[in-house]
């Protein structure tokens, strides 16, 4: 009798809560399709929850924490300096989880010889030291570099990742999104670019890369860079204040769920290993 | 009607009208009040990233790097203190580096000794170039702190490098922005003005009453096409023909560009133009054809300096939209900022990059307050050009009375 009651109050409780919590998600533009798609079958499992999602970019997101138009950030990159020092200005500390891993994957025109490169390669091919592929083992012919706009998490962190924090060469076209730069790459015979894993298409072809000064060529997909052995990943993140914690955490814990883990994976996505 | 009542009802309309209108002025006037607080507040920002700190051993004689050479030691282009009036090479120290001088123990477990580490490491090597968060400075700190200067008008609008996120020095020069804004509308003007003059001419002048019937809805349409199309169009089509035409290693440029704000610019053109052609008042077409003038000789001497003002004004505000332009532009320039030489080279323009970038600069930082201050710039450069329209339909209306 009395577990039943205790029970009901459980129940009644999740209910009332569920039907309080709404959740608004709001920042980066790669971590969203993921965060529908965890939202989606959350929702479906827990019927009173409500939570939307939109995108805008990492910053936005930060920034709406900072006003408190959202619950929950989501960013490709880590809290910056500036951003923390505000919200702690602000009276407000955060929260960071990692909810999945991204793999970029350097493409090229699938005509292009080429088919591995080194860090030390990419760094000057990104940095405009090398001009011509024919320097990196190619054709004589022009290298046209793409990358995306500054704004883009994926900016930073290729910067930081593979150019060890140079800048890039002020000759680099910028590209809005990802879908133009693969249209951009697969039209352009000297192109290169980088993409997320699961933008690559039959329309460029992915490189090998080496971070072990070419001892060791590896290839994009999902089971070398499950198993670390890819280099170029990258965590995604959610975060939230510490001061609504309580609200958020049954999705967060939801999105680092062997459940949500396989959501990661079906979105193309490196699901976090344990 | 109560004669009462009705004046009150035309003076409540009255009220009504005015209110309205009050209102929508003072929107422009506070958008743009807001528009010149935030992009003017750029300058004398700290040119080094907001809570950063960059220092230097204190026996180094430099004292202060310009944000330029701040970017160059840290892209390792200067790799010598001799290059800036000191001595021996640079060594860079970043705070991931401490780990490489002091053990985690030593750093502690919450960062507690952090601040004395840095002050010893900075203490320690003559050649270091420190770049640590502010907050980590120690309260004794032993090396000399490096003043970057602030963010200037002569840098801002002379500098030739846009790398607002670089760290620790953003460099926001708004030059290739501002030339790349200016080629691309160029462009797109010459290449729209002839053509859509001409299908005005046509139009107004030659064409049957049925083709015209046709002809001028079908045009009107595609201003009607949204500019993301356009872009995507560009993308597919113009930009692997610029490449191919011109043997170029890339097909995003600025001629790219030109041609899709040509298209875009085309139904203002043609509609304004035909607008003041067709308003040539009869009796003058008819005293030229009487004098025995040609069809062609009465266009040219009569129709055209007749209409002008509204050709004028009809090619001045193609270029109002060929300069605000957004999505379309993003997707086919290239957007590298660097200063162009030739049209045929990538151009990123003012509005793609406040486009791209504002989603993602940090609330109120320096690169936030750039995006604005570049906005101020493309509010100028409309605002003339629609002074100009103004100035030439109203001066020509004067001679005329």
């Amino acid at each position: 009798m009395k577990t039943m009651k205790t029970k009901s109050i459980v129940i009644a409780l999740s209910l009332y809560a569920g039907v309080t919590v709404a959740q608004k998600l709001k920042g980066s533009d790669t971590v969203l399709p993921l965060a529908q798609k965890e939202a989606e079958s959350y929702m479906k499992a827990n019927k009173s929850a409500k939570i939307t999602v939109t995108g805008g970019g990492s910053g936005v997101g930060i920034s709406a924490l900072l006003d408190g138009t959202t619950d929950i950030a989501m960013s490709s990159r880590k809290i910056k300096m500036t951003e923390k020092i505000k919200l702690s200005d602000a009276g407000k500390s955060t929260k960071e989880t990692i909810i999945a891993q991204d793999a970029l994957a350097v493409v090229v025109n699938p005509a292009n010889k080429v088919t591995q490169l080194t860090r030390e390669q990419l760094e000057d091919i990104f940095t405009g030291k090398v001009k011509n592929w024919k320097e990196v083992g190619g054709d004589d012919l022009t290298i046209v570099v793409y990358s995306r706009e500054s704004s883009s998490g994926t900016y930073e962190f290729f910067k930081e990742h593979v150019m060890k924090n140079k800048n890039y060469a002020s000759s680099v076209l910028s590209m809005p999104a990802t879908g133009s730069i693969i249209q951009s790459i697969g039209q352009t015979k000297g192109a290169i670019g980088y993409v997320g894993f699961a933008y690559v298409e039959k329309e460029v072809r992915a490189l090998k890369v080496s971070f072990d000064k070419g001892k060791n060529f590896v290839a994009p997909s999902m089971v070398t860079a499950k198993g670390k052995s890819y280099p170029i990943i990258r965590p995604l993140y959610y975060y939230y204040l510490s001061s609504v914690e309580k609200n958020v955490k049954p999705f967060v814990d939801y999105c680092i769920s062997a459940e949500g883990q396989k959501i990661v994976e079906q979105v193309g996505y490196i699901p976090l290993s344990k | 009607m109560n004669p009462f009542f009705k004046k009150f009802s035309e003076k409540f309309i009255e009220g009504l009208l005015m209110i309205s209108g009050t209102v929508t002025s003072l929107t422009v006037v506070l958008i743009v009040f807001f528009l010149f607080k935030e992009g003017i507040s750029v300058f004398n920002k700290k040119a080094v990233e907001e809570g950063y700190v960059i220092a230097v051993n204190k026996s180094n004689k430099v004292n202060s790097i310009s944000p330029e050479d701040i970017k160059n030691i840290f892209d390792q282009k200067i790799t010598s203190w001799k290059d800036l009036g000191g001595k021996d090479s640079i060594i860079l120290f970043r705070l991931e580096d401490i780990s490489t001088y002091f053990t985690d123990e030593q750093i502690g477990e919450n960062f507690e000794r952090l601040p004395a580490c840095i002050s010893r490491v900075v203490d320690s090597i003559p050649q270091i170039f420190a770049f640590f968060p502010e907050k980590y400075m120690d309260k004794n700190f032993k090396g000399k702190e490096i003043e970057a200067g602030k963010i200037s008008f002569n840098t801002f609008f002379g500098g030739k490098e846009w790398f607002p996120t670089a760290q620790p020095a953003a460099q926001l020069g708004a030059k290739p922005l501002i030339l790349g804004t200016l080629w691309v509308s160029l462009g797109a003007i010459l290449l729209a003005l002839p053509l859509g003059l001409a299908a005005a001419i046509y139009m107004s002048e030659i064409a049957k009453d049925k083709v015209r019937r046709v002809m001028k809805p079908l045009i009107e349409l595609l201003a009607g096409i949204p500019s993301v199309v356009y872009g995507f169009f560009g993308l597919v089509v113009i930009v692997p023909a610029i490449q191919k035409l011109f043997n170029l290693p890339v097909g995003e440029t600025g001629l790219a560009g030109s041609i899709i704000l040509g298209i875009m610019a085309l139904p203002t053109i043609i509609t304004i133009s035909e607008d003041a052609m067709r308003n040539t008042p009869r009796s003058m077409k008819e005293a030229s054809l009487a004098l025995g003038a040609s069809k062609w000789q009465t266009i040219c001497r009569v129709v055209i300096p007749h209409s002008i003002s509204g050709i004028t004004a009809a090619a001045i505000l193609g270029i109002g939209r060929a300069i605000g332009e957004t999505m379309a532009v993003l997707m086919v320039t290239g957007n590298a900022a660097v200063i162009p030489h030739s049209i045929l080279e990538p151009m990123r323009t003012i509005p793609a990059t406040i486009a791209a970038e504002l989603g993602e600069a940090p609330n109120g930082g320096v690169h936030y307050k750039a995006l604005f201050a570049l906005g101020c710039i493309l509010f100028v450069m409309t605002l003339v050009i629609n002074l100009t329209v103004e100035f030439i339909t109203g001066s020509k209306k004067y001679k005329k009375h």
